[in-house]
């Protein structure tokens, strides 16, 4: 049981991780990879809201939304992208009250990153990925904890090396956006060597 | 008129949302294998980003402040849905192909940042437009690449072979790498150098310059 909970946990860490295999949550993981201190904050907040986010979603789904959920007969899969996105956008603001309440420290080191996190395609891919390969509860929230740190984990890779690009002689047209893409595109090499692990 | 023709020219090359603004990489990447898939996925895009700037342009003077996100959010889901829907009802097969990135164009950053950009401030006719044009601007970075990869990675054209694969008897041996997502990154990152090198205003200024060393120094005293 352990096993499979272990297998679905690093396969989407290394084997699909959500950044560089899927490319979700490409425009922030772009933009907030300049300097490793906000990467770390913005990796940590995306683990925590997506491991929330999927499995509520996935108890939604399975309650509400699914064919012969509610009643024998219903089927209100077609509202799911609407009651998702909604769902997302409610948790990411009760966790911000919550933290600012309780935890006011680290709310001060997640800061500006929670609200962008509601228009982050990772936490909206994630969870339309666990509904679609029929993810149970646990296994969702595996999952969910799983494509977190996967992301968190090439965000603070991409932020070590752009750091030390600073100093590279970059041509005039590549600086900046272009070579952060290159960047990419060879770590994506790197990750593609998990691809043959099989568990 | 010259407004007009400006909001639709102008993101297509001097202010394109993949190549300068940063806005909706994350779904360009992942459909952009073929290019029959890809065009399904532009056209889903441009329609949704025309709709959406459209119809929250026409309530925008109606929305209040505080709630406007989760109200444009809401607009935007609903487009997405119709599309998904009708995509699911005329092409199931290439719906299957795109799985949850059709879903994904509610988080679509383009969508979104049109509509907070744009819409809110401008008339329902220009606003169409405007989304009109960053759907364009959108489309053809992904045409660019999605041509490429198909070409360069299965020897086909839209489907019709134009090289003869080695595992047809043809000449051509594929090149694999094409077909691997790292691909997409190399062919954007060098479309971008491509698109700046040509309009070379759009080149990012350097954080700080490396003083040169000592060679280099007495190299230009000489």
């Amino acid at each position: 049981m352990l096993e499979a909970y272990l297998s679905i946990f690093i396969k989407a860490v290394f084997i699909e991780n959500i950044a560089i295999n899927f490319f979700l949550g490409m425009c922030t993981f772009l933009a907030i990879s300049k300097k490793i201190q906000p990467a770390i904050g913005l990796g940590i907040a995306v683990i925590v809201v997506l491991g929330l986010a999927v499995p509520i979603n996935n108890l939604i789904f399975n309650f509400f939304l699914k064919a012969d959920a509610l009643f024998p007969g219903s089927d209100l899969h077609f509202v799911g992208l609407i009651c998702y996105i909604g769902i997302i956008a409610a948790l990411v603001q009760i966790l911000e009250m919550f933290l600012d309440r309780y935890i006011p420290s680290l709310y001060n080191a997640l800061g500006v990153f929670l609200p962008l996190i509601t228009v982050n395609c990772a936490i909206l891919g994630g969870v339309l990925f666990s509904i679609e390969r029929n993810l149970e509860f646990t296994e969702s929230v595996v999952y969910g904890l799983g494509a977190g740190t996967g992301w968190a984990l090439a965000i603070v890779a991409l932020a070590g090396i752009t750091e030390r690009l600073k100093y590279a002689d970059i041509p005039q047209g590549l600086q900046g956006l272009g070579i952060t893409f290159i960047t990419v595109g060879l770590m994506c090499f790197g990750f593609l060597s998990f691809g043959g692990i099989s568990l | 008129m010259s407004k007009a023709k400006e909001a639709l020219l102008n993101p297509i090359f001097n202010d394109n949302p993949i190549a300068l603004q940063i806005l909706g990489i994350c779904s360009a990447l992942a459909v952009t294998g073929n290019l029959y898939i890809t065009l399904i996925m532009c056209v889903a895009l441009t329609s949704v980003v025309t709709l959406s700037n459209l119809s929250v342009s026409l309530i925008r003077n109606h929305i209040p402040t505080n709630i406007r996100i989760i109200v444009q959010i809401s607009i935007i889901a609903t487009l997405v849905m119709l599309v998904d829907e009708v995509l699911q009802a005329f092409d199931y097969e290439s719906s299957k192909t795109l799985s949850v990135f059709v879903g994904l164009i509610v988080t679509n950053c383009i969508v979104m940042g049109r509509a907070e950009a744009f819409a809110m401030k401008n008339g329902p006719l220009l606003s169409a437009i405007d989304g009109f044009g960053n759907g364009l601007g959108y489309s053809i970075i992904l045409i660019i690449i999605a041509i490429i990869r198909e070409f360069i990675g299965a020897g086909t054209f839209y489907g019709i072979e134009i090289m003869p694969l080695t595992t047809n008897g043809g000449w051509y041996l594929a090149n694999n790498f094409f077909l691997t997502p790292a691909s997409s990154f190399f062919i954007i990152g060098f479309t971008i150098w491509a698109l700046r090198e040509w309009k070379t205003d759009q080149i990012e200024k350097p954080e700080f310059k490396i003083s040169e060393n000592s060679l280099e120094a007495e190299k230009r005293a000489v």
